[in-house]
């Protein structure tokens, strides 16, 4: 268990995700929409986003991509990851798709996410949604929807909890490196 | 889970190692409806497919398989018709240790050449089939076959393999995958091509009647092997299918039973089944190849290359 209080709770969490829907609103007016969630903690912030979307959009879309088999650090990995498979059940051509994640850091997840995306088609256009930004990037990846960006020191890391991953929702910054 | 090397028999999975290839196989085969089938996995890695026996699908998966996870394939070409000892296939493990493969997909008629090949090697080794032992991803594939048309599980499913069961390395490894799995096994052949070693518990029957009253969910039927057979093992081909073949008749109480029938292939048409058996609409042997392809990827992904520093060569 985390030793700290939270920088974000519950209310927190449920007002950054309100203004994420509402910035995709204002931006994407009447139009067709995909959201898809990188596996794990990506996936109920895009399924949050889509329930606050939902009565918004005549089409919008749900889907997930796990980047197991994208990731750049395979080599250095003892083990292989348990897969659990995308799931994108419609076409992406011409879509515009939000890709969704909980923490932008690095942004070697983001470029796995799209390099995966891009295998299933061509999308018209692909937007980059996070609930935190904490820096710290090494690839040119910037988000498009942020929820809240946070500042964090050298050896410490954002842990984002979900309810329907870790059993609560809130945002801790912890001691120990970089996840 | 501990990283592994080789896959060389299905003896040597753990319960862990056997679900991550089956669990894994599943996204695998979802790869296959995409517009781009291949992913960068393996992206800079090399398998060489190293066949002493001639192979009409196993090569050909390994091969897509391994491309659709982004490695290079090298074919390495083995005389067919030279008498193959012990030490050209160690020369030849020297040439690919100096080639630097990660993985070495590995075909021998005789039996314990693969562990062999592992032993001498830094590679990853995939038993593609030696002698009468072994034949493991066939295997997988198969168990991996039955999970999914029986929803998951196939626990108490019992199925029965029909034919040449002595030479058959298939047989070997997936009777032993599917009594670990939890299903009922037995034979049927002529008493020459049951194997002597075969358990009590196994059900040896001598002709499709004692077969039927078994219900089996499933019928495997085996390839006659001809090439194996140095001296016959039953008295004419037409006989054999006029006795054990799955005719035009059992085709139609197989049916009726909804029964499933598996084959590995390649088929004897007019020896081991009859033609309608191909297009009987719970045959398998479509489905066998395409999940094929899947587990084999699976294994791959699972043999992470690099992951073990043997104590190879020492």
């Amino acid at each position: 268990m985390p030793d700290s209080a939270p920088i974000l709770t519950k209310k927190d969490i449920a007002q950054r995700i309100e203004r994420i829907a509402w910035a995709i609103r204002e931006k994407c007016k009447m139009e067709e929409l995909a959201l898809i969630g990188i596996h794990r903690r990506g996936v109920p912030l895009a399924e949050r986003v889509f329930a606050l979307l939902k009565p918004h959009y005549k089409t919008l879309l749900l889907g997930r991509v796990d980047i197991s088999l994208y990731r750049d650090d395979l080599k250095s990995l003892e083990m292989m990851p348990k897969l659990v498979g995308s799931d994108i059940p419609f076409d992406l051509d011409n879509l515009h798709v939000i890709l969704f994640d909980e923490v932008l850091h690095t942004g070697r997840t983001a470029r796995a996410g799209l390099d995966e995306l891009l295998d299933y088609g061509r999308p018209r256009k692909v937007e980059l949604a996070v609930l935190i930004d904490r820096g710290g990037r090494e690839l040119p990846i910037a988000a498009d929807y942020v929820g809240e960006v946070v500042t964090v020191q050298p050896g410490e890391r954002v842990s984002v909890c979900f309810e329907e991953v870790d059993g609560e929702d809130a945002v801790y910054v912890q001691k120990g490196g970089r996840r | 889970m501990t990283p592994r090397k080789d896959l060389l028999d299905i003896q040597s999975l753990t319960d862990e190692e056997l679900e991550f290839i089956l669990v894994n196989a599943v996204p695998f085969k979802n790869l296959f409806k995409r517009s781009v089938k291949k992913v960068p996995t393996l992206r800079g890695r090399t398998v060489l497919t190293l066949f002493y026996e001639p192979s009409t699908r196993t090569r050909s998966s390994f091969e897509v398989a391994a491309s659709r996870l982004s490695a290079d394939v090298i074919n390495f070409s083995v005389s067919t018709s030279s008498v193959v000892k012990g030490e050209s296939v160690l020369d030849t493990i020297s040439t690919l240790e100096a080639m630097r493969t990660d993985y070495v997909v590995v075909r021998h008629g005789m039996s314990g050449i693969p562990n062999l090949i592992a032993k001498n090697t830094t590679a990853s080794v995939i038993n593609a089939g030696d002698g009468f032992h072994a034949h493991p991803t066939q295997a997988l594939l198969d168990v991996f076959t039955m999970k999914e048309v029986f929803g998951g599980d196939v626990r108490g499913s019992r199925i029965a393999f029909v034919g040449d069961i002595q030479h058959s390395r298939v047989a070997r490894s997936t009777n032993l995958l599917c009594r670990r799995m939890g299903m009922a096994t037995a034979m049927l052949a002529p008493g020459s091509l049951i194997p002597r070693d075969t358990p009590k518990e196994i059900s040896v029957f001598t002709n499709w009647d004692e077969l039927y009253a078994w219900k089996p969910d499933v019928i495997y039927l085996l390839r006659v092997q001809m090439e194996r057979q140095n001296v016959p093992f039953f008295p004419s081909v037409g006989e054999y299918h006029r006795l054990y073949g799955l005719t035009d008749e059992r085709l139609k109480r197989v049916r009726d039973s909804g029964i499933y029938v598996m084959h590995p292939g390649p088929v004897n048409r007019g020896v081991e089944l009859n033609d309608s058996v191909m297009t009987y609409d719970r045959c398998l042997i479509d489905q066998q190849v395409e999940n094929g392809i899947a587990v084999r990827m699976s294994v791959l992904y699972w043999l992470k290359p690099g992951s073990v520093v043997e104590e190879a060569k020492s």
